[in-house]
């Protein structure tokens, strides 16, 4: 049926109504990275993520520094969660040089790892909250984490760039009275959470804004190869710290949280009911550390490592993180290859906001638990 | 080392003929040097031999009988298992891995550069989420690509076939390998350039040949 | 000069010297106070772009945390458009891909504008000074008012910095 229109009025094109937006990488709603975004009124017709920012190129670098050298500048890509970035490089090189690692640097090792779990969770969940347009819970958590700040301050002698995993162990043992100390602020930590619950999680705005938006069913997060918190939120129970237990992580207590609603509101309340979990884990591997002994095993000067290749991974605050390690008999590594959850998260993007109001975009955005300047290391 | 750190201190006569004594140490003496801090000198990477673990073996053994030559497993080792194919089988090898070994996506794509066989290898890190067995599983899939001398990202002969098809979650792990590399991969929809700049025009950065600032 | 001024010849030029005479008077008197006032306005509202480029944002969100606290020294985290502001922060690293972008940025906001370069890699390029894809620091795409060193540097560190930015407005000509 075609109708006739008046002289000199044309219908209007659906390519006419279509308009680019480019979001970041100065924008206050995406990190440092850019989402070519395509709208039709307030709708999202396409997202085409372009990230790269901040490639500093780390993995190249890596091939010209020996295995030791490299530990400072792999833990920058996440400096609020340097623990869990250096843990799989540290698991990949004691692999390569056949280095035993004694028993209490393990617990070290978690404790670190669990409290700078924390830290980038709630460091999060401060942006997350103010993208959200919500001051408190930006102000609660931001607060917060200074005090797990002052734990590994005083366990590794820096506020964020500790660098205290090191291959052998860690770099030096613990304080005294930190048991206590620790224990002391887990208690008053997990009566902090309950507090944000109400104030943000059960929040009708929030509710109204996360709820149903950027649905991810199962299949597709598996068919995307998603990772992390994630996955776990859309009814996937894949833990690396149960699945694949590295260190001491399979004689502690604690248990995977799994959501099965796949939206953004799953996928911000699956971190903050692990957070949690790392608390027992804090507390249980206080109790089972031994109390006394070395924490790390001396490595040779300049040690060089096999004719062969490690493939390491642990879970970290975005998910599962790998380190790819190749050597040739040289002190240096032939090739790092970091494959880290925001990378591989990044997928998503253009999946979940397709058909997406535009408001919604940082409530789905910052849901992915994305930190650009690890996805481009 | 130790005689460096000597230097930098107060130039006093004692540190002078320490650091003079350490110059002029044998091999003997740095041993024993060494022998006496704790540091062993043995040789690096003590090759242990490893026990080759059962499952591992029976998956890939499994790919082994169903591709017989085309394939070489290079080891089997405890929740990992590498498998190594020509570029033109791997498409039919990672329908196999996907299908019948229950391996549903992938977690990384790396290339790896040889200079001296004049190849470029790409790696595939395949996981599994369905299968509860296979969740400590990595399944490490390699093929290797032909390198040339003078690059010409997208226009050589290093490329070859796409696994997006197979494993969607490939998607950005291929694009970064083929900005980094050069390799090209055939039927993935969106070769773009995806981290380096728009204006970037010198060979792939993270080739051997590729040397960065004062190296 | 009176007798000058009423003397019909020489009168344009005299008076010119007088009115010139009098607007030196004029600035001498309110000058030095105006550019305090001006200044002063411009200390306490010092308003950052929110240009997150690498991870020192970590600290400079710890910076405005109920710890820190930096609203209390008049520098308010802005969420605004980048037209009404007029400082920047580069927080560490600039890749090459950044560096237009950090420009544009600049060159859209308003007059006077100052800049604080946080961290090693913003000041020379830092841990990642032989990285083929970054800066060796942001001088040659910005001009620096203050530089903050450390890697990452201490929110303590960030704030002395902005203080002593307060303490260059101060005596800097004001309109």
């Amino acid at each position: 049926m075609t109708t006739q229109l008046p002289p000199g009025i044309q219908l209007e094109k659906i390519d006419d109504r279509i308009m680019t937006l480019n979001v970041g990488p100065q924008h206050p709603g995406s990190g440092h990275m850019r989402l070519i975004i395509k709208v039709d009124g307030d709708y999202i017709v396409s997202c085409d993520p372009d990230p790269g920012y901040v490639h500093r190129g780390e993995e190249k670098m890596a091939e010209y520094r020996n295995y030791i050298q490299n530990v400072p500048h792999l833990e920058r890509p996440v400096i609020h969660d340097s623990s869990n970035i250096l843990y799989p490089y540290c698991l990949a090189v004691e692999e390569l040089l056949g280095i035993e690692v004694p028993e209490r640097a393990k617990y070290v090792r978690v404790i670190a790892a669990e409290l700078n779990r924390c830290i980038y969770t709630l460091y999060w969940l401060a942006i997350y909250g103010i993208f959200l347009g919500h001051s408190t819970m930006f102000m609660w958590p931001a607060g917060d984490r200074e005090l797990f700040i002052d734990l590994l301050e005083a366990m590794s002698g820096a506020r964020v760039t500790h660098a205290y995993l090191v291959p052998g162990g860690v770099r030096n043992d613990l304080p005294a009275n930190f048991e206590e100390r620790c224990l002391r602020q887990v208690d008053y930590f997990e009566k902090r959470l309950k507090e944000y619950q109400a104030v943000f999680y059960k929040n009708p705005i929030l509710i109204s804004r996360t709820e149903g938006t950027g649905i991810l069913s199962r299949t597709d997060a598996i068919r995307l190869g998603t990772t992390g918190s994630v996955l776990r939120a859309s009814g996937v129970n894949f833990d690396i710290r149960k699945k694949e237990p590295y260190d001491v992580y399979e004689n502690l207590d604690f248990e995977t949280v799994v959501m099965k609603e796949g939206d953004s509101y799953a996928r911000s309340y699956v971190p903050y009911l692990e957070m949690f979990e790392s608390c027992r884990i804090i507390r249980d591997a206080i109790r089972k550390m031994p109390k006394s002994g070395s924490v790390r095993t001396k490595l040779k000067p300049n040690p060089k490592g096999g004719n062969e290749e490690v493939y390491k991974r642990v879970e970290s605050g975005r998910g599962a993180l790998g380190y790819y390690v190749v050597s040739n008999n040289r002190p240096e590594p032939y090739r790092v290859k970091i494959s880290v959850g925001s990378f591989r998260n990044l997928i998503c993007m253009p999946y979940l906001l397709k058909g997406e109001l535009l408001g919604n975009m940082p409530a789905v955005y910052w849901s992915l638990n994305y930190w650009p300047v690890e996805a481009d290391r | 080392m130790s005689s460096e750190n000597d230097k930098d201190g107060q130039p006093s006569e004692t540190t002078a003929e320490s650091s003079e004594n350490a110059k002029s140490l044998s091999k003997e003496d740095a041993k024993k040097f060494y022998e006496e801090k704790g540091i062993d000198l043995s040789p690096d990477a003590p090759v242990k031999p490893r026990p080759i673990p059962p499952f591992e073996k029976s998956i890939s053994d499994k790919v082994a009988s169903k591709f017989g030559s085309k394939v070489t497993v290079d080891y089997v080792r405890e929740s990992r298992i590498r498998i190594s194919t020509k570029k033109e089988d791997i498409l039919d090898v990672a329908h196999f891995i996907r299908d019948e070994l229950g391996y549903d996506h992938a977690e990384s794509v790396s290339g790896v550069d040889y200079p001296d066989s004049k190849e470029i290898e790409v790696v595939y890190h395949l996981g599994s989420y369905t299968d509860e067995k296979l969740a400590s599983q990595v399944l490490t899939l390699a093929t290797r690509v032909p390198r040339e001398e003078i690059p010409n990202p997208g226009k050589d002969s290093s490329r070859m076939t796409s696994l997006r098809e197979v494993f969607y979650s490939v998607e950005f792990h291929e694009r970064e390998c083929f900005e980094m590399f050069g390799v090209y991969f055939e039927g993935h929809p969106d070769n773009r350039r995806l981290l380096l700049p728009e204006d970037w025009a010198d060979i792939p950065p993270f080739r051997k040949d590729f040397k960065i600032k004062g190296r | 000069m009176i007798k000058e001024f009423f003397n019909q010849d020489t009168a344009p030029h005299a008076t010119n010297v007088l009115v010139g005479k009098l607007g030196e008077v004029l600035v001498r008197a309110v000058g030095k106070p105006l550019d305090m006032a001006i200044n002063w306005g411009r200390i306490w509202s010092l308003w950052p772009v929110h240009l997150e480029t690498a991870c020192c944002s970590v600290e400079f969100g710890a910076a405005s945390s109920p710890r820190y606290d930096v609203e209390r020294f008049g520098i308010i985290e802005a969420f605004g458009s980048l037209r009404q502001c007029d400082l920047i922060v580069v927080m560490g690293t600039i890749t090459r891909k950044m560096a237009p972008r950090l420009r544009m940025v600049y060159d859209q906001m308003p007059d006077p504008k100052y800049v604080i370069a946080m961290g090693a890699c913003a000041i020379t390029g830092g841990l990642y000074f032989d990285s083929y894809n970054v800066l060796p620091g942001i001088d040659g795409v910005l001009p620096v008012d203050i530089y903050v060193p450390g890697c990452p540097p201490r929110p303590e560190t960030l704030i002395q910095g902005c203080m002593l930015l307060q303490e260059k407005i101060k005596r800097m000509k004001g309109a």
